[in-house]
């Protein structure tokens, strides 16, 4: 195949693309004095899944917009595969990207959507055509070229978006929320698709949501952003067990926090007091006697204790059942510790076990590694 | 990223300098102090301004024009604001044939419209009278009105007039307390380019004015066919500066109204 | 029947309920009546007399429709449809022209578009008749723009500008150009701006965006803009009447000469020519996609 000069050659075979590596260092982007990104540094494998993940107005939007190149950043270095790209314009970066809404062109039709990248980089018309076939065919939408985006449905059109920013052989794909205007069963069949495809094609993926679940389903390493700051990076199951602070801890998954003092250290565990009630936690952090700390723990690693027996590894704390929720799979309890602390307890539900009624009062406990210090 | 960069500001300037340019023409003339057109003026002065206050006839067009587009504005509002509210919930067919009546007069040639009336009107006495003019301008002027008081009803959010009807409003009263206070802005509006529309009529006045209700623009077009005296020049600008002054009060308006909304949407 | 044939106010308690029933039965009622006496306006002051003035062309003096087998063979007229024709379709395209840059600009800049807009707005509001004596001041033998010419040495004898076909088109395009500029500017703003990064992102050049992009999308403000446009320039009378040439008449101008000597069966047949013309294209515009309502926006 021909190269046209200046642009990137566009390998035909499959499995010879490598995913770009990312790295933005110290990025930064304010309007008007005001920072959206302040200071965020991040290196992306090779063939990752990362997903930025945040509250509205985190951040994480700007971050994606930057490394496209839609917006230059005020400070800071964004380099793809070693090269700095900031003086590059969006359309010699070579990136795919699938919009928020789609960004479908109403005028083209489908075929025409999925050959415009092609047809920007001077590929002959016979291998445009080939290339629209096999990329209608791998989004598994053979058959609708001819038709205008409105004449698809929602989840054809997100297709469709897919293709044409894949087409290309991109070597990074950017997602903005690319489920976002879709309901619940259809997202969920997109996300599998997503993962798939990741896996297929071996590039890497920067993908934006502001859904944890979706997040955590699909992700290599999430990053999670808040105020224009990366809060935390990691694998999902890192962010869930291991959050490093109070936002992380309750932006993904719920969480119930405990107020308590540092007593003891005991070796690379900590003893902490809750309203005179002694709970243990592991922590590789060095803490003073008399410190004050929060105690986090997921609502689902919770039991009630006569299930548990005792040990050194349980905590234990006593608590007034204020609420009871049947929720279909789970029982969702809401109790009151005895210094008046609000905790939630999750239950699989089976007709095994007891219902426990408003008012009751119950000791709960759970294991000292389900125990975070936040 | 934009386009902007390959349409160089410079054509742009020039093109809006095209634009302004023979308004700007217009406005300095009139201060001129020569007795015949030359420009730029020898001097200045408000020699012309002079000659248009000291002259009756003048004034008398003005004036008929004034009181003409008044008449006007009462009339198409009143016919047009209550239009505008029944024909948004007519039936379909019925509501783009009656859409179609009553904004035609935008896209009917203006000839059309004048020896139309004129043919009519001078079988019913109306040639000559300003009341035939007014008559016939309130056709002009009415799309203007209707158009405006659409755009504002369909801003309603219709959970209002609901919520109306359901706290025990009448449909009369909900119209009266609820729908025409909420589109005041837009009858305003519609009022405003109802008494440009009529004062800044020509080809109408031509034929309807006789020679018993000349109006100022009337007045112009004779003086044009036989003078090019910067007296016209005076009055142009004095027109033009009406109309900037009523375009900017439509200005207010509308972004009084939009102020509000977003108040509205925040609180 | 003779239920149908009171109205609701002639009644008492019973003619409330039948009122109301009314109402339920046939929802449509309330609004017609509130529409009710504007139609009824429009009828007696606007279409019977335009309709009644048009039929003089089928039975002046007698039912025929002699007045329309004459046009063809008619050379005033043919002459006086090219000049009308031809000059609204040069002022047409030169509309176009002009308008496209502006509108783009009225469309992208956020600090200058109240400017761009008001420059647009105030010539468009200002009397036609102004706007025309005003190009009868720029164009005159020594108006600014033959004086200007001869200062910079370019000509030495005053060009003749005013009383020609150049004058008038001029003019026109001047009157002209914000019903141009308007609906295209409202076309390219509502265009979705991610659509433009997604091209730029999947690799066309700003220039290559503009073509296969953003062009196309405002297609539909173009052809709405060319239609109102050429429709308006096609009746123009005040214009070509003060500052054409004296050869350069337009259908307009030739109508009211005609009812000016009274030959109202000659002036309505052409007035029915050019309504039929005028209505038929704005007639096309409501069927093309995204012009529908253009002409309820404009102006």
């Amino acid at each position: 195949m021909k190269e046209a000069s200046g642009r990137s050659a566009l390998p035909m075979g499959d499995g010879c693309l490598r995913g770009a590596s990312v790295s933005l260092s110290d990025l930064e982007r304010s309007y008007g004095g005001v920072a959206a990104v302040a200071g965020v540094s991040l290196d992306i494998q090779s063939g990752e899944f990362l997903t930025l993940l945040g509250p509205s107005g985190s951040g994480k939007t700007t971050t994606l917009m930057m490394i496209a190149g839609f917006q230059a950043p005020s400070k800071g270095d964004i380099a793809i595969d070693g090269v700095s790209v900031v003086d590059t314009p969006p359309y010699r970066r070579n990136i795919g990207m699938v919009f928020q809404n789609y960004a479908l062109f109403p005028h083209l039709t489908v075929a025409e959507n999925i050959a415009f990248p092609l047809k920007q980089r001077r590929v002959p018309k016979v291998e445009r055509a080939r290339l629209v076939a096999e990329a209608l065919e791998l989004m598994h939408l053979p058959g609708y070229g001819g038709r205008y985006p409105r004449q698809l449905s929602g989840g054809q059109q997100q297709r469709v978006a897919v293709a044409r920013a894949l087409v290309f052989k991109p070597r990074l794909l950017l997602m903005d929320e690319p489920l976002g205007a879709l309901d619940k069963q259809l997202r969920e069949n997109l996300q599998l698709e997503m993962r798939r495809l990741h896996a297929e094609l071996g590039i890497t993926f920067i993908y934006v949501t502001h859904d944890q679940e979706e997040a955590l389903t699909m992700s290599d390493r999430i990053v999670v952003m808040n105020d224009g700051k990366v809060a935390q990076v990691g694998r999902p199951e890192d962010l869930y067990d291991r959050p490093c602070n109070r936002f992380v801890a309750s932006f993904i998954g719920e969480s119930n926090f405990l107020p308590a003092v540092v007593r003891g250290l005991e070796n690379d565990m900590v003893v902490a007091e809750c309203g005179g009630v002694l709970l243990r936690a592991a922590t590789s952090q060095r803490l003073a006697i008399g410190a004050e700390i929060t105690l986090a723990t997921r609502p689902e690693r919770l039991r009630f204790a006569e299930q548990l027996a005792e040990s050194d590894a349980i905590n234990r704390i006593a608590v007034t059942v204020t609420e009871s929720v049947f929720a279909g799979e789970r029982c969702r309890y809401l109790l009151k510790t005895e210094n008046g602390a609000a905790m939630v307890l999750k239950e699989v539900s089976s007709a095994t076990v007891r219902r426990r009624d408003v008012g009751d009062r119950v000791e709960i406990a759970w294991s000292v590694a389900d125990t975070i210090i936040v | 990223m934009s386009a902007v960069r390959f349409v160089p500001s410079l054509i742009v300037a020039l093109i809006l300098l095209f634009l302004a340019l023979p308004i700007v023409v217009v406005f300095v003339l009139s201060f001129s102090s020569a007795a015949y057109l030359t420009f730029p003026p020898p001097a200045f002065g408000f020699r012309w301004y002079k000659a248009y206050f000291g002259d009756s006839d003048w004034l008398d067009a003005t004036w008929l024009s004034l009181w003409v587009a008044a008449a006007v504005v009462a009339l198409s509002t009143t016919l047009g604001t209550l239009a505008a509210i029944g024909i948004v919930r007519l039936p379909r067919p019925i509501r783009i044939f009656t859409t179609a009546l009553v904004l035609s007069p935008l896209v009917v040639p203006g000839i059309v419209i004048a020896i139309g009336v004129y043919y009519a009107f001078s079988r019913y006495g109306l040639v000559g009278s300003s009341m035939g003019i007014v008559l016939a301008h309130t056709c002009l002027a009415v799309p203007f009105v209707v158009t405006s008081v659409s755009a504002s009803l369909a801003a309603i959010d219709p959970k209002l007039e609901h919520a109306a009807l359901s706290l025990g409003a009448t449909p009369g009263a909900t119209l009266w307390q609820v729908t025409l206070p909420l589109i005041r802005p837009g009858v305003l509006v519609g009022a405003l380019f109802a008494f440009i529309t009529s004062f800044d009529e020509v080809i109408i006045a031509l034929f309807l004015s006789g020679s018993g209700a000349v109006t100022l623009p009337r007045r112009m077009w004779d003086d044009l066919r036989f003078q090019l005296n910067p007296t016209i020049a005076a009055v142009s600008t004095l027109t033009i500066i009406l109309t900037a002054l009523l375009l900017a009060i439509a200005h207010l308006i509308r972004r009084r109204t939009e102020q509000l909304k977003n108040e509205k949407g925040d609180a | 029947m003779s239920d149908s044939s009171m109205t609701p106010s002639m009644r008492i308690l019973g003619g409330r309920r039948e009122w109301s029933r009314w109402r339920r039965d046939i929802p449509w009622l309330t609004p017609l009546l509130l529409a009710a006496p504007l139609l009824l306006y429009m009828a007696v002051f606007y279409a019977i007399p335009v309709v009644s003035m048009l039929l003089r062309s089928l039975n002046d003096p007698k039912w025929s429709l002699d007045h329309y087998a004459a046009l063809p063979s008619d050379v005033v007229f043919l002459k006086v449809l090219w000049i009308t024709l031809s000059t609204s379709f040069i002022v047409t395209l030169a509309t176009l022209m002009l308008a496209y840059p502006v509108a783009l600009a009225l469309s992208r800049a956020r600090s200058t578009a109240p400017l761009i807009l008001i420059v647009v707005l105030l010539p468009f509001w200002t009397s036609v008749l102004v706007r025309t004596y005003a190009w009868m001041v720029l164009l005159g033998r020594h108006g600014m723009i033959n004086e200007a010419l001869m200062a910079l040495g370019i000509i030495e004898q005053p060009l003749r500008l005013l009383n020609t076909t150049l004058a008038t088109e001029i003019a026109m395009v001047h009157i002209l150009l914000p019903y141009m500029i308007l609906p295209i500017a409202n076309a390219l703003r509502q265009i979705d701006p991610s659509l433009a990064l997604a091209s730029s992102g999947l690799g066309a050049t700003p220039w290559g965006t503009f073509r296969q992009v953003t062009f196309p999308l405002s297609m539909p403000g173009v052809a709405a803009g060319m239609l109102l446009v050429f429709v308006l320039a096609l009746g123009f009378y005040i214009t070509p009447a003060m500052v054409g040439g004296s050869r350069d008449i337009t259908l307009s101008m030739l109508i009211a000469q005609e009812v000016d000597q009274l030959h109202w069966g000659y002036a309505a047949t052409l007035s029915t020519l050019l309504l039929a013309v005028a209505l038929g294209l704005v007639a096309i515009a409501q069927l093309l996609p995204g012009v529908g309502n253009t002409f309820r926006t404009s102006k």
